[in-house]
């Protein structure tokens, strides 16, 4: 536990300190520019460019070594993996244009082969000798283990540099993941924009490599804009949210990972994040489960309270257990089942709204406002007073009625 | 390419063969439903189920393994379809969420527990192991009647050939089903055909071939041929049977050249160690599936002008 606040208050080393900033603005960095694929209905276009980055390590690594330098130099190796990255995005977008396969197709296609040549890659730098591979497969899961001051500074750069870009392109990538037809009308080139919005989740792609790995980068694209569309419906605060909930994911799963040993920190990142859409998939007001578990009831309660009313109005007897059990605790029938008299003036009042009902139906033959009928909404929600007046004239009073 | 090639290079080509065609054939109906993806998926979530296996029964042991990971595969299906009907989530998104969170909690699981004595990691699922099937017993092709040296043959073998079996006979017997419920959903419910257990059953089929190819050639292999092979059919050819054929071709080839460009490749090009098989196998279908989309007679929609 102890472990835990010292992690949280950023206390628990250099290093941890510097991977929990950098996991904080890296969750932000992805969570709003993972928005606009999420909502242009393409998330998993990521998964193709992070596998996609794969290869670019490789040749880099290759590329350095073959130029006397060192091989690992971080900036030279994202460099790489921009490159083939951009490479893979291309062929997505080419292949799912020019051919007739579709665009899961592509992104099946372009990060099963992308990643089977940066495999082959590997191999081949595992074999020039050892010692000198430099645990590139970190860049597969992540690795944050003696992270370096500078690579933080990379992180925090290519970070804010997203945040920035999402910032002035938010209005035109909006247009275009709502509605690409208007956009092209109102002269937005939609297929720069997609290219922009796609380079975005490239560059918070590589620069996640370092800390989450290409494997699990696409989560922190893809899963927070999804949870934050649980809290709002308004496509501004979609992006602040989703960046607000990646930060807080990578910043808690950075304290997690240190604050205890064998907790790899791209995958605690990940559950984390999970955690975070499970609960809002679960307690969202509005969207989330429980809630429209609680409007599926109210409904229920509603339908059986009026269904039970209009049964004493017309002196049926009631045999359904929920309904009776509704109408004796709101006091309209004792427990012998006979109405009480605020029962019976209630379902006099529901007998005459009915009648009313039927009377506007025909008064108003256009479906404008009677469509509004469910039999659940309140008459006087629908007309005013003046013509609920008008259909009770035209019901007219008591009549007699005969004996039988 | 006598005694050397039937010991070292045999076995694993006709297990990179029996892999690839395992996977090529559900995934001919997978790109066609458009659900690519659902291979990309169920790779990922294999890991996690291999290692809930092991946990439970302590043992590197193929059954309970393969049971694990089928198992995973079902259960992202269901999170998945839960995900998309509860949340409202669109179909890209919700996958996402799911085989990420699998994947994730595989790869805790793994560092958590205590697997260092075993040969079980992250790569070793990625990348597979198809260099090392080998077979050790033979001495030269004469070696395939010799029932003693025979026995000595890498159980993989002898599994994935099954479950191809399988997934061939499965295909064949299925096939009127799969053809009408996949071109024309509608038209299939009227014939009384069950759709949605032909769609279930088809992501199952697909998750047990993941599996056992998974087991002897790793993740990536799987995806690629899922994939690759059906899709650059599908640029050959408008018929389905055709489509199927050349499929199963192209992975064929794939997995044979791979193999060979990844064993002896170097050796030309005057290296000296092999490289990765896996990797050179999805390497060799991406760049059949590369021609196909550049050349391939059928490779633009029907109907759309031929652009430049």
């Amino acid at each position: 536990m102890q472990a835990f606040w010292d992690a949280l208050t950023l206390n628990a080393g250099y290093n941890a300190a510097l991977v929990t900033l950098g996991a904080a603005m890296l969750g932000f960095a992805a969570g709003t520019s993972g928005t606009f694929l999420f909502l242009r209905k393409r998330a998993l276009v990521s998964d193709a460019v992070a596998h996609a980055t794969l290869p670019g390590v490789g040749l880099a690594f290759l590329i350095m070594v073959a130029l006397g330098g060192d091989g690992r130099n971080l900036m030279g190796l994202l460099a790489g993996s921009a490159m083939t990255a951009w490479l893979g995005l291309l062929t997505v977008e080419w292949m799912a244009r020019r051919t007739r396969l579709g665009e899961d197709t592509a992104i099946g296609a372009v990060l099963s082969v992308f990643f089977g040549i940066g495999v082959v890659l590997l191999t081949v730098i595992q074999s020039l000798g050892q010692g000198r591979q430099a645990g590139l497969e970190d860049f597969l899961l992540g690795s944050t283990a003696g992270m370096l001051f500078e690579d933080a500074v990379v992180i925090a750069i290519g970070g804010a540099l997203a945040v920035a870009a999402t910032f002035v392109l938010r209005r035109p990538m909006t247009l275009v993941a709502f509605d690409p037809g208007y956009a092209a009308a109102s002269g937005v080139d939609v297929r720069r924009i997609d290219l922009a919005m796609m380079g975005l989740v490239m560059a918070v792609t590589v620069v996640g490599l370092k800390i989450v790995g290409l494997i699990l980068i696409v989560a922190m694209l893809i899963i927070p804009p999804v949870t934050a569309r649980f809290w709002t419906e308004q496509s501004d605060r979609v992006i602040w949210y989703a960046g607000a909930l990646g930060g807080i994911a990578g910043y808690l799963g950075a304290v997690l990972s240190a604050s205890a040993p064998a907790l790899p920190t791209g995958p605690i990142i990940v559950l984390v994040s999970a955690a975070l859409f499970t609960l809002s998939l679960l307690f969202a007001p509005a969207r989330g489960v429980l809630a429209a578990v609680l409007r599926h009831r109210q409904f229920q309660r509603r339908v059986h309270r009026r269904q039970g009313l209009l049964a004493l109005a017309h002196d049926e007897p009631i045999r359904e257990v929920y309904t009776l059990r509704l109408l004796r605790r709101d006091g309209y029938v004792r427990g012998d089942g006979v109405a009480t008299d605020a029962g019976r003036a209630q379902a006099a009042k529901i007998a005459r709204d009915e009648r009313r009902w039927d009377i506007a139906r025909e008064v108003h033959q256009d479906a404008g406002l009677t469509g509004r009928y469910d039999g659940l909404t309140p008459i006087e929600q629908v007309f005013t007073p003046d013509e609920i007046a008008e259909f009770d004239r035209l019901i007219g009073g008591p009549r007699q009625v005969e004996e039988v | 390419m006598g005694a050397e090639f039937v010991q070292f290079s045999l076995v694993p080509i006709l297990i990179g063969v029996f892999a690839s065609i395992a996977c090529a054939l559900p995934g001919n109906f997978l790109v066609l439903r458009k659900q690519a993806l659902i291979g990309d998926a169920i790779s990922h979530v294999v890991l996690p189920g291999i290692v809930v296996a092991f946990l439970v029964t302590g043992v590197i042991a193929t059954a309970p393994m393969m049971l694990g990971a089928a198992g995973a595969a079902i259960v992202a299906v269901i999170l998945i379809e839960a995900i998309k009907r509860l949340g409202g989530i669109e179909p890209g998104a919700a996958m996402g969420v799911t085989f990420t969170t699998l994947f994730a909690a595989g790869v805790l699981l793994l560092e958590q527990s205590d697997t260092s004595n075993v040969h079980l990691d992250v790569e070793h699922a990625l990348m597979g192991n198809l260099e090392s099937l080998i077979w050790l017993r033979a001495s030269g092709w004469a070696s395939l009647t010799d029932p003693v040296a025979l026995s000595s043959v890498p159980d993989e073998l002898w599994r994935i050939a099954v479950v191809a079996g399988l997934i061939s006979a499965l295909t064949l017997a299925f096939w009127r089903w799969l053809k009408i419920s996949t071109f024309d959903p509608g038209f299939a419910q009227a014939l009384g055909i069950p759709t949605q257990a032909v769609g279930f059953a088809l992501v199952v089929v697909a998750a047990v071939a993941a599996v056992a190819a998974f087991d002897a050639v790793g993740s990536i292999i799987v995806i690629a041929m899922f994939i690759c092979p059906p899709a650059a059919a599908r640029l050959m050819t408008n018929t389905l049977t055709t489509q199927v054929w050349l499929s199963l071709g192209f992975a064929t080839i794939s997995a044979i050249g791979g193999y060979v460009l990844a064993g002896y490749g170097p050796l030309w090009l005057g290296g000296q160690n092999a490289v990765s098989a896996a990797g050179m196998i999805a390497a060799v279908s991406g760049f059949v599936l590369a021609l196909a989309c550049l050349f391939g007679p059928q490779r633009t929609r029907a109907g759309a002008a031929a652009e430049a």
